[in-house]
């Protein structure tokens, strides 16, 4: 789970994040009734809308369904898919299944590690990866698989997603 | 259109039965499942389509058939000549495939096998009338190979055969006819009876009885009751779940409508994790579709009956396939498990009585009630019974997802199904179980799999991962990934488990980095104790099976490594080193331009050496030597 100290007291959304508070509430009206039973998926659409959580944002869903926002940052920290950090324009996804593990993902993992220079869980400098694990993506049979953003890579080794990094701007 | 009577479905069934069975036209269906997508199976998908989609060809996507080391599968058929399944269909093969096909050439060499059974076990049931196929000499019947001939398929009996995103397809093979029966000639008493009596088992680990678990909650105070589908699959290795979602979704929906009547439930729930998007798209089309036929919504089939089901997705948290924490989840809250006092049953959802079963157990309900308790009894064993299915990974020559009865020994399942080791290495143990899980060592290959028998070994069933190790996995660095995985999914609210798992990873990683000390075993093993009995949930309470089990069974890998300092399977850096066997290597030069530290040296046809000061031990060289000439030491 995040290990992300989040201030509660400043504005952290860095400039260029420019959040549609209009399709925001749209959402959280229409879509999910203000149902507090809806709070995940509503904070999963806006993970998939801005690639991570906006504090602006969740301070928007607080107020508007009434929900502190302790307990929406509790919910974004230990769910694994939330992000309060930013994430980079590609998410690379090495699976850490069993299967694959027993196949040599590790190796992968600390190539592509030392590849990007970041570890695990962090983004390039440029934005233009961030390096996650995932733990199954139910592809066993095909280990070791890494995922960059849609694309499955199955069968694969360290030196073939060096390469395949490079498809990725 | 709505279904309401037994005669529409006989309709549907008509109108399709050919189609899916002896079409008009040649028909190329595709496995397009996940695995099936990651090897390819999309681009042929459309290479398919590009090439024959005026030509007077289906071109169809189908689920997963299981054998996913062949993907990407492709099964041919065309009138008056057989059924072939083809493996590894490129976007680059499909073409020529497809043309020696229309001129009845079957080249051979990408031939799987042919069909000879490709009907659903629920057909005799309804109409017994399945036209005799076409068979070619000289080829394999897919039903017959290796892989197959052990497979009895009864979850996954649609999987591979229709296109997951008609409905209709589905009810050519029997579905909703069971359905149908329900709501119409039985009454909830009949229909627990019914399951109760098929002694069918929870799926997804636990392995509580089915039937009694819907008695206790429709007998349980208070209303709404609620219906709801764990598809949270999250132990790594398994992923036969995702497989029936993605290839027979409304298999999963049929079961849970009949689940609902018997219990009295009109709100249903399938709670599927965030790492399976193709099965959330899949579902969410097969609801529509469901809810458009009249069989989910209000009034189904016309009987007054009403049932909805609600897909909720999770967001990344192995805790929450355990049963209160998912509930906690779907009220959109923190994820973390109750105690049980009171069981789900009675207080789940909503502080209201929910039935919560796997996919998989889902997946068995209309089979039992269309062919009846007595037939389901007739595989498995005494405390057992029907067929589980496994997801046979690792280092095994053939993966994929095998349904067998219980009671078939691991040595059936790893050697004739999966056809043994890969490159002839030495089987070492077998994972099942998943993290709560455990190894189980050659030794005990004949065991009888069934609920008891794992347990007794000190693994578990699970949800039916089954993860193959060799001579080169390391039982210490297994137990060390296992804790650390429970380290990360820990949910931390007690003590035993959140404290306790990180020190056992704290020691593990000592052991495997060297520093080892006498009496870590020890220590190791009243941690575990400690963890085990006084943790909360079943997560925890079961944390610690992965060192238990490989202190049971490789106690002296982990004395080698305290020891001796050593890691005789060569995973753990610093406590091995590779050598060149002179008498193996013939100087072919492989390892030499594989390897990125240049610490390998030598003439060609010459044997080679490593400098020991460069190597990274990085594994290449051993991994890339076809003449079993580097050593480890």
């Amino acid at each position: 789970m995040s290990e992300h100290a989040y201030d509660i007291g400043t504005e952290v959304v860095p400039s260029d994040i420019e959040v549609d508070f209009r399709a925001l509430d749209d959402l959280i009206v229409d879509r999910y009734g203000e149902d507090p039973e809806n709070l995940i998926m509503i904070l999963q659409a806006i993970q998939r809308e801005y690639n991570f959580l906006p504090k602006s944002v969740l301070n928007y869903v607080s107020t508007k369904m009434n929900v502190p926002l302790s307990q929406i940052y509790g919910i974004a920290t230990f769910y694994g898919m939330f992000s309060l950090d930013p994430k980079g324009r590609n998410l690379i996804a090495v699976c850490l299944g069993t299967a694959c593990h027993v196949r040599g993902a590790e190796r992968i993992k600390k190539r592509l590690e030392e590849q990007l220079d970041i570890k695990v869980g962090k983004t390039t400098e440029d934005m233009r990866y961030t390096l996650e694990t995932v733990r199954c993506i139910g592809c066993c049979s095909l280990g070791p698989v890494v995922n960059i953003n849609q694309k499955t890579y199955a069968r694969t080794d360290p030196e073939k997603m060096v390469k395949a990094l490079e498809l990725y701007e | 259109m709505k279904i309401r009577t037994k005669d529409d479905l006989q309709q549907i069934r008509a109108k399709l039965y050919d189609h899916l069975y002896n079409p008009p036209v040649l028909k190329i269906n595709v496995g397009m499942a996940s695995c099936g997508i990651a090897a390819g199976a999309r681009d042929t998908y459309q290479r398919a389509l590009e090439l024959y989609k005026d030509k007077d060809v289906l071109v169809a996507g189908t689920g997963c058939l299981g054998f996913c080391e062949q993907e990407p599968l492709v099964e041919i058929l065309a009138p008056d000549k057989p059924r072939l399944v083809y493996r590894h269909v490129t976007e680059e093969k499909i073409e020529e495939i497809v043309e020696a096909y229309q001129k009845g050439e079957y080249l051979e060499k990408f031939v799987y096998g042919q069909v000879t059974s490709p009907y659903s076990i629920l057909d005799e049931d309804i109409d017994d009338s399945a036209p005799e196929l076409i068979s070619t000499n000289g080829l394999p019947n897919f039903e017959e190979t290796p892989f197959y001939n052990k497979q009895f398929k009864i979850a996954l009996r649609n999987c591979g055969y229709i296109d997951p995103d008609n409905i209709e397809e589905y009810v050519v093979r029997g579905g909703y006819f069971a359905l149908f029966d329900c709501l119409n000639n039985k009454d909830s008493d009949e229909i627990i009876e019914i399951i109760k009596a098929s002694g069918l088992r929870g799926r997804g680990g636990g392995g509580f009885p089915t039937g009694r678990k819907w008695e206790t909650c429709r007998k349980a105070h208070g209303e709404p009751r609620y219906v709801i589908c764990n598809a949270d699959e999250g132990d790594p290795g398994a992923y036969m779940d995702r497989s029936i979602l993605e290839g027979d979704p409304h298999n999963v929906i049929e079961g849970m409508v009949i689940g609902a009547y018997a219990i009295g439930s009109n709100e249903g729930f399938i709670y599927v994790r965030n790492e399976y998007p193709l099965a959330v798209v899949r579902l969410v089309e097969a609801i529509k579709q469901a809810e458009a036929y009249g069989l989910l919504g209000d009034d189904i089939m016309g009987t007054g009956f009403n049932f909805s089901i609600k897909i909720s997705t999770g967001a990344g948290a192995f805790v929450c396939g355990e049963s209160t924490a998912l509930m906690r989840s779907l009220e959109g809250k923190v994820g973390r498990p109750r105690a049980k006092y009171i069981h789900t049953v009675e207080v789940g959802y909503r502080n209201r009585p929910s039935t919560l079963n796997n996919v998989e157990s889902w997946a068995n309900v209309p089979a039992i009630l269309t062919k009846g308790a007595d037939w389901y009894t007739g595989f498995g064993t005494e405390k057992s019974k029907g067929t589980k299915v496994f997801s046979l990974v690792g280092k095994v020559k053939n993966t994929g997802l095998v349904e067998v009865p219980m009671g078939i020994t691991l040595r059936e399942i790893i050697f004739d199904i999966g056809g043994g080791i890969l490159r002839k290495k030495k089987f070492k143990a077998v994972q099942t179980g998943g993290p709560s899980g455990g190894c189980v060592p050659e030794e005990l290959l004949d065991l009888p799999v069934d609920f008891e028998r794992l347990t007794e070994a000190g693994s578990m069933m699970g949800s039916g991962g089954m993860i193959v190790m060799d001579q080169d996995t390391c039982m210490v660095d297994v137990a060390r990934y296992f804790l650390e995985f429970l380290e990360e999914e820990s949910c931390g609210q007690c003590v035993p488990c959140r404290e306790g798992i990180k020190h056992l990873l704290r020691m593990l990683k000592a052991i495997c980095g060297g520093e080892g000390q006498d009496g870590d075993i020890e220590t190791l093993e009243r941690i575990s104790d400690t963890v085990n009995n006084l943790s909360l949930c079943a997560l925890g309470g079961t944390a610690s099976n992965p060192v238990l089990s490989t202190l049971r069974y490789f106690r002296d890998e982990y004395e080698t490594h305290i020891h001796d300092k050593k890691c005789p399977a060569g995973v753990c850096k610093g406590l091995f080193y590779y050598e060149i066997n002179e008498e193996n290597c013939n100087g072919c030069h492989v390892c030499f331009r594989k390897c990125p530290q240049e610490a390998i040296t030598g003439e060609k046809k010459e044997p080679h050496w490593i400098d020991q000061e460069k190597c990274t031990q990085c594994t290449i060289c051993y991994e890339a030597c076809k003449f079993d000439a580097i050593d480890i030491k």
